[in-house]
């Protein structure tokens, strides 16, 4: 099977993160940049169903340059290849013209299964699985918890808000995976070894037949007008619990209404 | 006026969902409310009264097996067909999983930006969105096509309007593409009366600090007696005290109550992810250092196995 994985490179979720003030993007120079913490999931996800059925894993990246570390630490993971989509042109895109570029990179490698994050720690936007099926008139299976392959069969279990969902459908597809589905296994030393040597191959926008006033601030179909921090909270009242604490939580409730 | 699209959420269970009714609140500011049903047979039929109730001028209905049969991709043809149409002022989608998924599709169909998880918007279309686990503000335009907006739960207060709606069948005519995803089996696991997570207008959570599953059931009894949903960090999840749909924060769900009461829970970065902006936040937790104390209006530091039952009591007492 042909699978292809999509990884982002997005600003650590775990430390401050800000948008530029110059154009409102998102600010990547100053952060500490890793791997879109779901997307290794996917990855993991991905290296499972070739070691049962076979095949080949790609890792598909869309990214500035520095999106290069990220790209060498999936490798390092275990697939086989990469492909990272480069031009200067697409700084600032918005999602429509996000899965534009990728669906025509997805087009050129011919996936069987195109594997992602739920969703990415920056945008949390969940839009782009349906977005690339939307394009490439193929099924997407969305959050999956578990991914059965039986051949060209695919069965994803999906958590909803009432319970949960089978959903099944045939290869070609996209499958997004919560971080339910697995545990990532961590890159060995081989593997960080054996990374630096796998083959990354570039794309530029003219590569995949998509103009530059496409993508891009220029091509985007949204806009951020401004930004602003939001004000911190202040810590209020804290009552250090002297065997009353339960009742004053609650005459606090009350004076707020929730008694 | 042009119509203003909502797209109607409902469950068995409660029927409309409150989200939906935030929308039509909203709606009612940018122009008619029209809401649009996407179901199986009959769906329309129970859900007309809340609708009329909360200012919807026009019901479009879709009702057609094969709406439920697939993941979303029949409701956007729906709705893309049904905009096509219209050319309403905007289209209103809950920020929800579904409600993204359906506009992520209605945007591709349209070539239309899109804008999620939403929690404000202008007459003039201009968003205002919360990024970055709660500490920054941003507000936004679509600038191809119409306003196709995803609203997050609790954004808005809904208020009633009444109308008496009038009832349009839609055409449901899908294509092949459109059955590519197929629902083979739906489970509702109970969860017994409370209300959804996201849409809870009070949310107790459990941390690692509530120790096991078993003792859940403490932050369960102080969810009902509050009327509340419960929640639980990432660490109470991987543990597996508490089922992974009820995590609150960055790989969690979003929840924006009135009230957020946070029990043997550090308050990581993560965690405040999605909870920062609920209105009023209440910590009991053993050490002083925790951050979740810099978040809270009222924090008591202090063991949450003896402050909780106490809490409960004295919230009994004063029935
Ligand atoms: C990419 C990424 C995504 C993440 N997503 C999420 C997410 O969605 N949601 C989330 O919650 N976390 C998330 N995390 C994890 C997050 O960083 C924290 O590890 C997690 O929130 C900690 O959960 P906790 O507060 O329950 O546990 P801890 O940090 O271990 O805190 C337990 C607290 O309980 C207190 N305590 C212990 N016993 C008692 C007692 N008897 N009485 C009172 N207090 C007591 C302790 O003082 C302590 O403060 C994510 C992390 C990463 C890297």
């Amino acid at each position: 099977m042909n699978i292809v994985v999509l990884v982002k490179q997005v600003p650590d979720s775990g430390a401050d993160r800000n948008l530029r003030s110059d154009d409102n993007t998102v600010d990547r120079g100053s952060a500490n940049n890793v791997i879109n913490e779901m997307d290794e999931y996917a990855i993991e996800e991905a290296l499972r169903i070739k070691e049962a059925h076979g095949g080949e894993v790609t890792v598909l990246t869309m990214g500035p340059e520095k999106a290069a570390e990220s790209i060498r630490k999936a490798l390092s993971m275990g697939p086989d290849k990469a492909v990272h989509v480069l031009d200067d042109a697409l700084h600032g895109s918005c999602a429509v013209a996000t899965s534009k570029v990728l669906a025509a990179a997805l087009g050129q490698l011919g996936a069987d299964l195109v594997l992602c994050g739920a969703e990415s720690t920056d945008g949390r936007v969940q839009v782009m699985p349906h977005m690339l099926a939307e394009r490439l008139g193929i099924a997407a299976l969305t959050g999956a918890r578990k991914l059965t392959v039986d051949g060209d069969n695919l069965t994803v279990e999906r958590q909803t808000e009432e319970g949960y969902e089978v959903v099944a459908a045939a290869t070609p597809a996209v499958v997004s995976v919560w971080d339910t589905i697995n545990e990532p296994r961590y890159p060995s030393f081989k593997g960080i070894m054996a990374a630096k040597k796998k083959p990354v191959q570039t794309l530029s926008l003219a590569e995949l037949g998509i103009g530059a006033d496409e993508v891009g601030l220029a091509g985007a179909t949204s806009t951020v007008l401004a930004h602003s921090r939001r004000p911190e909270r202040s810590g209020g009242e804290r009552f250090t619990d002297d065997g009353s604490g339960g009742t004053r939580l609650v005459e606090f409730l009350a004076t707020e209404k929730f008694v | 006026m042009s119509e203003v699209l909502v797209v109607v959420e409902a469950t068995r269970e409660f029927g409309v969902k409150k989200v939906t009714l935030e929308l039509l609140t909203l709606a009612r500011e940018l122009g008619t409310p029209a809401a649009v049903v996407l179901g199986g047979p009959g769906a329309a039929a129970a859900l007309g009264d809340k609708l009329g109730e909360y200012g919807a001028e026009k019901i479009y209905a879709a009702e057609h097996e094969e709406i439920d049969g697939y993941l979303v991709a029949p409701k956007a043809t729906v709705l893309a067909e049904l905009v096509r149409r219209v050319q309403p002022a905007a289209v209103l989608l809950a920020a929800s999983q579904e409600g993204k998924e359906i506009a992520a599709r209605l945007a591709v169909k349209l070539d239309n930006g899109v804008l999620t998880d939403v929690v404000g918007l202008a007459a003039d279309g201009t968003a205002t969105q919360v990024a970055f686990a709660g500490s920054t503000i941003v507000t936004s335009k679509v600038t191809r096509g119409l306003p196709l907006v995803a609203l997050r739960p609790n954004s808005v207060t809904p208020s009633p309007a009444a109308a008496t709606p009038t009832v349009e069948q839609l055409d449901v005519a899908l294509g092949g593409a459109d059955k590519l995803a197929r629902v083979v089996e739906r489970v509702a696991e109970q969860k017994g009366s409370r209300p959804e997570l996201t849409e809870a207008s009070v949310v107790v959570s459990g941390g690692r600090g509530v120790g096991n599953a078993d003792n859940f059931k403490l932050v369960e009894e102080l969810a009902d007696l509050l009327g509340g949903a419960v929640g639980a960090s990432r660490a109470a999840v991987d543990s597996g005290f508490y089922p992974h749909q009820f995590q609150v924060g960055q790989t969690g769900k979003t929840v924006s109550p009135q009230l957020y009461v946070a029990l043997g829970i550090s308050g990581a970065i993560q965690h405040r992810a999605g909870m920062q902006t609920s209105k009023t936040i209440v910590a009991v937790n053993k050490d002083a250092e925790a951050p979740i104390f810099e978040l809270a209006d009222f924090g008591v530091v202090g063991d949450l196995f003896k402050v909780v039952p106490q809490a409960a009591e004295e919230i009994r007492k004063r029935r």
